[in-house]
């Protein structure tokens, strides 16, 4: 690793104004899963490392009006064990499971995973079809963006210098609403996904229609993918295995996978087809079930 | 100037803002039983607990350790008594060549303080990180269920 000055402030405020000082010379830190790793690659060289991993405030979960809102500085192991979120968003609290392993989980925080910007992270996914919203602060002013708009590119995300993610806000789920994340894993449990997709399902009254779905693709784009496309399909169109097995079809020519040794670009292609109709019936059912719960 | 406590020994050392915590164990305190592995977090051979959590120390900074806690394999035994992971690791043979064993046997000390008498599948799940290219797990399985029984007696 290349040296660096190293900053540990205590309050947001001080952050702050130490990020606008340093601009894009600055690069955040909190779990440093992520950024040790991409220091000790040479693939980041930062000028300045701002730790995060004090700052007092931003390792809350709470419910707030409609909302789970989850601190920053929450690491996905505590988002994954939070009684709030498994009560509350069960699909959330599982795909901060399936990330790594327990060890990274440990460290790795939610904010962290968004400001890192990597298509092939799980929680993003999940956020995005749950039409989560990122909460920005930089000195003198804040604001808040949906999830399906934070990603750019490779590792870019929509924060400018000077910028810091403070937390992420999360609609609960509707009535008659079921939501699923599913992660095609050829080779070990760890890995990174050769396709992943969170879904939505929201049910009119009648049971049998669709009143909105969100789809949200991981692994297979340069970002993760809201698939309006698919979407558009159910919208109020009548449920049944075949108009899912369409929206899957819709959702693959969507996509613009890289070929890796976690599978050719073609094969993702045809997993990601596959993995949209599975989130979906899965959703589905989970909805079916919330209808009939809610009597 | 950082200030921590390494297997309950309280230390206060200058270090670069770029040392990792696995780097500044073995260098800087001469504890060598936590290795480097893959160096970037998958491999689990660094594994040591901070504030009792396991973690990944080749990815953590040193400076991530200032006022806390750390334990590392050098810290289990007590005096000359091996902890119950260890000596179960030795009777049910849960390793081989031995360069994966402190963080095996660190991250079965942190399953066992979080979980008392795992479930062969909640053992699976928290180990899932820590890999062994030799013997494969059954036996890292079987120790770890043999320690449980010994904590319960």
């Amino acid at each position: 690793m290349i040296a660096f000055d190293y900053r540990a402030p205590r309050s947001l405020d001080e952050t702050l104004a130490i990020l606008q000082e340093y601009g894009d010379e600055a690069r955040v830190i909190a779990g440093g899963t992520a950024l040790v790793t991409m220091m000790r690659q040479r693939l980041a060289q930062p000028a300045c490392v701002v730790s995060v991993r004090g700052v007092a405030g931003l390792g809350r979960i709470e419910a707030t009006n409609g909302s789970i809102r989850i601190g920053a500085l929450v690491t996905h192991r505590e988002a994954e064990c939070s009684p709030l979120i498994q009560e509350r968003l069960p699909v959330l609290a599982e795909t901060f499971r399936r990330v790594g392993t327990i060890r990274i989980r440990h460290m790795a925080t939610v904010g962290g995973a968004l400001a890192h910007a990597d298509p092939n992270q799980d929680p993003p996914v999940t956020l995005m079809a749950l039409d989560a919203g990122v909460e920005v602060q930089r000195a003198g002013g804040g604001r808040e963006l949906p999830v399906a708009e934070f990603f750019r590119d490779y590792y870019e995300s929509a924060l400018e210098p000077g910028e810091l993610v403070t937390a992420v806000t999360v609609p609960l789920l509707p009535a008659a609403t079921g939501a699923s994340y599913v992660k095609f894993l050829p080779r070990t449990a760890d890995d990174y996904a050769t396709v992943a997709v969170a879904a939505t399902v929201t049910l009119e009254p009648d049971g049998e229609h669709c009143r909105e779905a969100r789809i949200a693709l991981g692994s297979v784009a340069t970002t993760p993918l809201r698939e309006r496309a698919a979407e558009a399909l159910l919208s109020g169109a009548r449920l049944g295995e075949r108009l899912l097995k369409a929206a899957g079809s819709a959702a693959k020519t969507a996509v613009d996978p890289l070929d890796d040794h976690r599978g050719s670009a073609a094969y993702k292609r045809e997993m990601t087809a596959v993995m949209v109709e599975r989130a979906l019936t899965q959703a589905w059912a989970e909805a079916r079930r919330a209808a009939r719960a809610s009597g | 100037m950082i200030r921590l406590t390494v297997n309950g020994q309280a230390h206060e050392l200058d270090v670069p803002s770029y040392r990792t915590l696995l780097d500044c164990l073995r260098y800087d305190l001469g504890l060598t039983g936590s290795k480097e592995g893959c160096g970037v977090g998958v491999c689990g051979a660094c594994t040591v607990l901070l504030d009792g959590k396991m973690i990944s120390s080749c990815i953590a900074l040193a400076v991530f350790a200032d006022g806390r806690e750390v334990t590392t394999v050098e810290g289990l035994a007590e005096d000359e008594r091996l902890h119950p992971v260890q000596q179960a690791f030795m009777d049910a043979g849960g390793f081989q060549c031995g360069i994966c064993t402190p963080g095996q046997v660190v991250a079965a000390k942190a399953l066992l303080d979080a979980i008392p008498h795992p479930s062969e599948a909640e053992i699976k799940e928290w180990m899932l990180g820590n890999l062994c290219r030799c013997t494969g797990y059954y036996k890292i399985v079987e120790s770890i269920q043999a320690a449980a029984g010994q904590a319960r007696a």
